[in-house]
């Protein structure tokens, strides 16, 4: 199995490891319910290193995004990111990623890890016919994150440009210093909370995650492992690849349409998938995805059949479920027939053989406070 | 983390309390079975006066991240459930040699006479990395 430069921090924290995409990673450290509520309330540290990083740089790197992803990678300013998917040709969704514009001919894309290779050889047969190079970075990039209400408060004094840190958006990065350390610090998450993302050299990784430690200390930090990640980004309503999003589904199946931009100039609109997600766009998908809440105590768990509490009959699937530390309920997200998924519905998960009541919401479940 | 000598085990990961037949032995999870589910949420415990099989699932606890079973060690009749682990489930992490017991068998067999329960070394062993 694959470790992460904080491998060592971990086991000297104590930590639950779990096999994540091939990776030994943290699972907890302590109570995960605990962790869940330092992100919500104060703040949290998290080790993503087992996230891909691959670059892509020269004069046609934003065309060759542009012709390999859905989005509109072109129009994307240097120092801002966005979130976009890759799709095969049939329009199935092949990853979910964040791509970084560091520089007017240097992207970062950032793909799951359980994807990475996926989207690496995809990247690389997309983009042969263009003046740009692919560079896998997965070896030489360690991901480190502060996520939580205090994430400002602890980043910005540890960089060498408090100012740029504190004035930094939501889904932008640029290069900094933090701790005396060169990252790239880019203002994204995946918990529903501000925070940021730090991308470093793996050799920098442990002092850098004991300086935002130590920086954290007065106000509550917590190191954070994979399951309040879940759990967190469950409850922003945040899609997780191999859950909410799979190769047999498009974005617009994922209620995701808005990912896709038709209207893009380079290579003259044409990208991978294009065809078949054009046909997608026209048609409402069959079953769509919503946010179910438990009126009871059992947990809806991934797979388990959402049903009519009348009469038995499936109307869809749980693709995420898990007690919610925030709501103090049960929580799941599910595909669910079109015809009944209107907030307000009540409907049934099948539960070990009991057909359990569970409301239909919009998601997100839980939305921070600006 | 240390397992009580008093007690017998299950491979299932339950403790029992040393009793004879027709007596109550208190039932509940271990420290290395709590701390391997992590934060449970949701404790099903089996009615009082229900019969309960050695081995046979007989309720299920409910973490984070997934469902379990809960299996009695012993076969008998269920004499009281903790109710305050019903009420607040984080106690079977908090205390689950303690407060965080789980119910109560008046047992068919004495705990002796079960030849599959393990001791607290064998349990230790059975568990151990």
């Amino acid at each position: 199995m694959k470790t992460t430069a904080l491998d060592a921090v971990h086991r000297a924290l104590g930590a639950t490891m779990t096999d994540f995409a091939g990776w030994d990673m943290p699972l907890r450290y302590g109570s995960e319910r605990e962790e869940h509520l330092a992100v919500r309330e104060r703040a949290g540290l998290f080790d993503l290193s087992h996230m891909g990083e691959i670059t892509l740089t020269g004069p046609a790197a934003a065309a060759a995004l542009d012709a390999a992803l859905v989005g509109n990678l072109s129009a994307l300013k240097p120092g801002r990111a966005r979130y976009t998917m890759i799709c095969n040709e049939a329009g199935g969704i092949l990853d979910d990623l964040i791509v970084y514009r560091l520089a007017d001919q240097e992207f970062m894309v950032v793909a799951n890890a359980s994807n990475a290779q996926t989207v690496l050889d995809a990247l690389r047969e997309r983009a042969a016919g263009f003046d740009a190079e692919v560079r896998d970075d997965r070896d030489d990039c360690a991901l480190l994150a502060v996520q939580g209400p205090r994430a400002e408060e602890i980043v910005a004094p540890l960089a060498s440009d408090p100012e740029a840190v504190r004035a930094l958006k939501y889904y932008a990065g640029l290069p900094a210093e933090v701790a005396g350390f060169p990252v790239l610090l880019a203002r994204t998450g995946y918990t529903g909370e501000d925070g940021f993302e730090l991308f470093v050299r793996p050799e920098h990784a442990e002092a850098l995650w004991a300086a935002l430690r130590a920086a954290g200390e007065p106000f509550g930090i917590a190191p954070c492992g994979l399951s309040c990640r879940d759990t967190l980004r469950l409850e922003a309503g945040m899609p997780l690849y191999g859950h909410e999003l799979t190769a047999a589904l498009t974005p617009f199946d994922a209620g995701l349409g808005r990912v896709v931009k038709f209207e893009k100039t380079a290579n003259e609109g044409r990208f991978t998938g294009r065809e078949a997600l054009e046909k997608a766009a026209e048609q409402p998908p069959a079953r769509t995805l919503v946010g179910l809440v438990a009126e009871g105590r059992r947990v809806p768990r991934a797979g388990f059949a959402v049903v009519d509490p009348a009469d038995g009959a499936v109307l869809g699937e749980v693709t995420s479920g898990a007690p919610s530390p925030t709501l103090g309920k049960p929580l799941a997200i599910a595909y669910v027939d079109a015809g009944r998924a209107v907030p307000g519905t009540v409907l049934a998960v099948d539960i070990r053989g009991s057909r359990e009541p569970h409301e239909v919401v919009a998601l997100p479940f839980y939305k921070r406070e600006k | 983390m240390s397992n009580p000598e008093n007690l017998r085990y299950s491979k299932e990961h339950e403790w029992l309390t040393l009793a004879a037949a027709g007596e109550q032995a208190t039932i509940g999870i271990t420290a290395h079975a709590a701390d391997a589910l992590g934060d449970v949420v949701f404790v099903q415990l089996p009615e009082v006066g229900a019969k309960v099989a050695a081995g046979e699932a007989c309720g299920e606890l409910e973490s984070t991240k997934s469902v379990s079973d809960l299996y009695s060690p012993a076969s008998g009749t269920v004499a009281e459930v903790n109710q305050a682990v019903v009420d607040d489930p984080a106690l079977v992490n908090s205390g689950p040699f303690e407060d965080g017991w789980l119910f109560k068998v008046t047992l068919d067999q004495g705990t002796d006479e079960i030849a599959d329960l393990l001791t607290a070394a064998q349990y230790s062993e059975l568990t151990a990395d």
